[in-house]
């Protein structure tokens, strides 16, 4: 049956033509598209992970974000305490501070007070003393004033009689 | 519309348009046949014969009486009188030019021959542009081109900043299929080197089946149904299967691993497989397209055959052969996707095969 022989004319252009159309798209056609499409799938491929990535590290990141903000909240409240407390502690020094200062002055015009009330003292004995002299003097109409001894004397009847006082204000 | 719909949708309507088409084309060549003959029985085997074979001119219609048919060169070379070429008009109705004429003898019906010294029929050397030549040619054209577009854009572009437009576009996915899911899957690791081969093998028989459907002049020739284009097309693969090979392919055919009083039976049969794989891909597609192509003119020809029972029963048979053609058609496009798929798929198969490693053997014992 003819159907079934293959023609030789048919057989000879069919592997021409097989042939040069294969060495064509072999060489020009197909390797270039094929190519290119696993180069794009290469690409998307590539992209995909990387948005991947990106997004783990975007999330990653948040988290450290958050953290961060944390932080420094709790910076701030630590740092305000802080401040709340070294302020306390700084009022509260300054009212020590101020209390002994005061203390000290108060101390200080005490005995200036006391030094001033002895001179005080001691200058109105010595006055009291030539004043008794003087009164003597004129009691007894003699000049007792350059005789050391009666000097001495007034002197200690006025100790004695300061004692007697300060006895009998005791 | 954008320009990507319009690749599929225009072939795709132009082939739904053209089964009315191809009706016509062979109402017409058949009416004629009926005319001649107005008390005989209609032809069939003869015009569906006459479509399957190959023929020396492109027979498109007959008007009237008059065939209209493309005349084709006839290039021969006689062992007597050397080369000769000239157009088969020349030759057409039993003309004879040169000496040579088209045979309606048993041994070489439909083929041109001249006589011999002693009135014998001798062959010449046929290298003639038939009509499945010049079919091939133009669909290898457009292949070609379609493909070298394609990759044209590619080039132009940057793939990674645009979306393929028109025929890439068109074209991606299917490359990309057959690349990845067929070919990748079936060859193996290193399928790169048989991509460019069996990628031509499934856009070339994927064009000629889709050819073959369109009833008017670029296609309608049955080529992808005639035993010597698969033969070629299995041949490659039996060429790209067997010198690609390694010596684990070899051992398997000439020593396998089975007992020694099996070997004896073994050997032939493994050296006759390595025959049958292209032979099955060789006579898978050439008996499907053909099958097919001779199943739509049969539903056709019904329309002429039921025509003298009578208006009512010709009249529905019309109506029943014209849509039954119409699904067929469509059935047609089907079958011309699957064959290509098929034939690439196994060859791709066979390949992997014969690329199978020794310790990839050892795994599976």
């Amino acid at each position: 049956m003819s159907l079934l022989i293959p023609d030789s004319g048919l057989l000879f252009w069919m592997l021409l033509i097989f042939a040069i159309v294969f060495v064509i798209l072999a060489k020009f056609g197909f390797p270039v598209i094929t190519k290119m499409i696993a180069k794009r799938r290469d690409h998307i491929n590539d992209s995909l992970r990387l948005a991947e990535e990106a997004e783990v590290k975007l999330g990653q990141m948040k988290q450290e974000h958050a953290r961060i903000i944390a932080q420094a909240r709790e910076e701030q409240n630590r740092i305000l305490k802080e401040a709340a407390q070294e302020r306390d502690n700084i009022i509260r020094q300054a009212q020590t501070q101020a209390q002994d200062e005061g203390r000290k002055i108060l101390d200080e015009a005490k005995t200036r007070i006391d030094a001033e009330k002895e001179s005080a003292l001691r200058e109105i004995r010595g006055q009291v003393a030539l004043l008794s002299v003087r009164i003597a003097e004129k009691v007894m109409r003699k000049d007792l004033s350059s005789d050391q001894a009666q000097l001495d004397l007034v002197t200690r009847m006025l100790d004695e009689a300061t004692a007697s006082k300060a006895i009998k204000n005791n | 519309m954008k320009p990507w719909i319009r690749n599929i949708f225009l072939p795709v309507l132009l082939m739904l348009l053209s089964a009315p088409a191809f009706a016509a084309a062979a109402d017409t060549a058949a009416v004629n046949s009926t005319e001649k003959a107005e008390e005989e029985q209609v032809d069939v085997q003869g015009i569906i014969f006459g479509h399957i074979n190959d023929s020396y001119e492109w027979h498109i219609t007959d008007i009237g009486d008059k065939p209209v048919a493309i005349p084709l060169p006839v290039i021969i070379h006689s062992k007597t009188s050397g080369w000769h070429c000239f157009m088969s008009s020349k030759i057409a109705h039993g003309h004879e030019h040169d000496g040579f004429y088209i045979s309606t003898s048993e041994k070489y019906d439909g083929k041109i021959v001249e006589k011999g010294p002693d009135g014998e029929e001798i062959r010449p050397l046929d290298i003639s542009i038939t009509k499945n030549v010049l079919s091939l040619i133009i669909s290898s054209a457009l292949l070609v081109t379609l493909i070298l577009c394609s990759a044209r854009w590619y080039k132009k572009h940057d793939v990674l900043k645009e979306a393929p437009k028109g025929i890439a576009a068109l074209l991606e996915p299917v490359i990309e299929m057959i690349n990845d899911d067929v070919i990748k899957d079936a060859v193996g690791p290193n399928y790169a080197k048989y991509s460019p081969y069996l990628l031509t093998a499934f856009f070339f028989i994927l064009i000629n089946n889709l050819l073959g459907i369109i009833p008017i002049f670029p296609g309608g020739a049955n080529v992808t149904g005639n035993i010597a284009v698969t033969f070629v097309l299995a041949l490659c693969t039996f060429l790209a299967v067997n010198l690609t090979t390694n010596g684990h392919y070899w051992k398997e055919i000439f020593w396998p691993e089975a007992p020694m009083w099996i070997k004896p039976i073994l050997i032939p049969i493994e050296m006759f497989g390595m025959f049958t794989k292209p032979l099955s891909l060789m006579i898978r597609l050439f008996a499907n397209i053909m099958a097919g192509h001779a199943l739509i003119l049969c539903i056709v020809s019904m329309v002429f055959i039921t025509i003298k029972m009578g208006a009512i029963i010709g009249g529905s048979m019309t109506v029943v052969s014209v849509g039954f053609g119409i699904f067929m058609d469509c059935f047609e496009i089907l079958v011309a996707f699957i064959q290509a798929y098929v034939f690439t798929i196994l060859s791709a198969v066979f390949i992997g095969l014969a690329q199978e490693r020794p310790h990839a053997e050892g795994q599976k014992h």
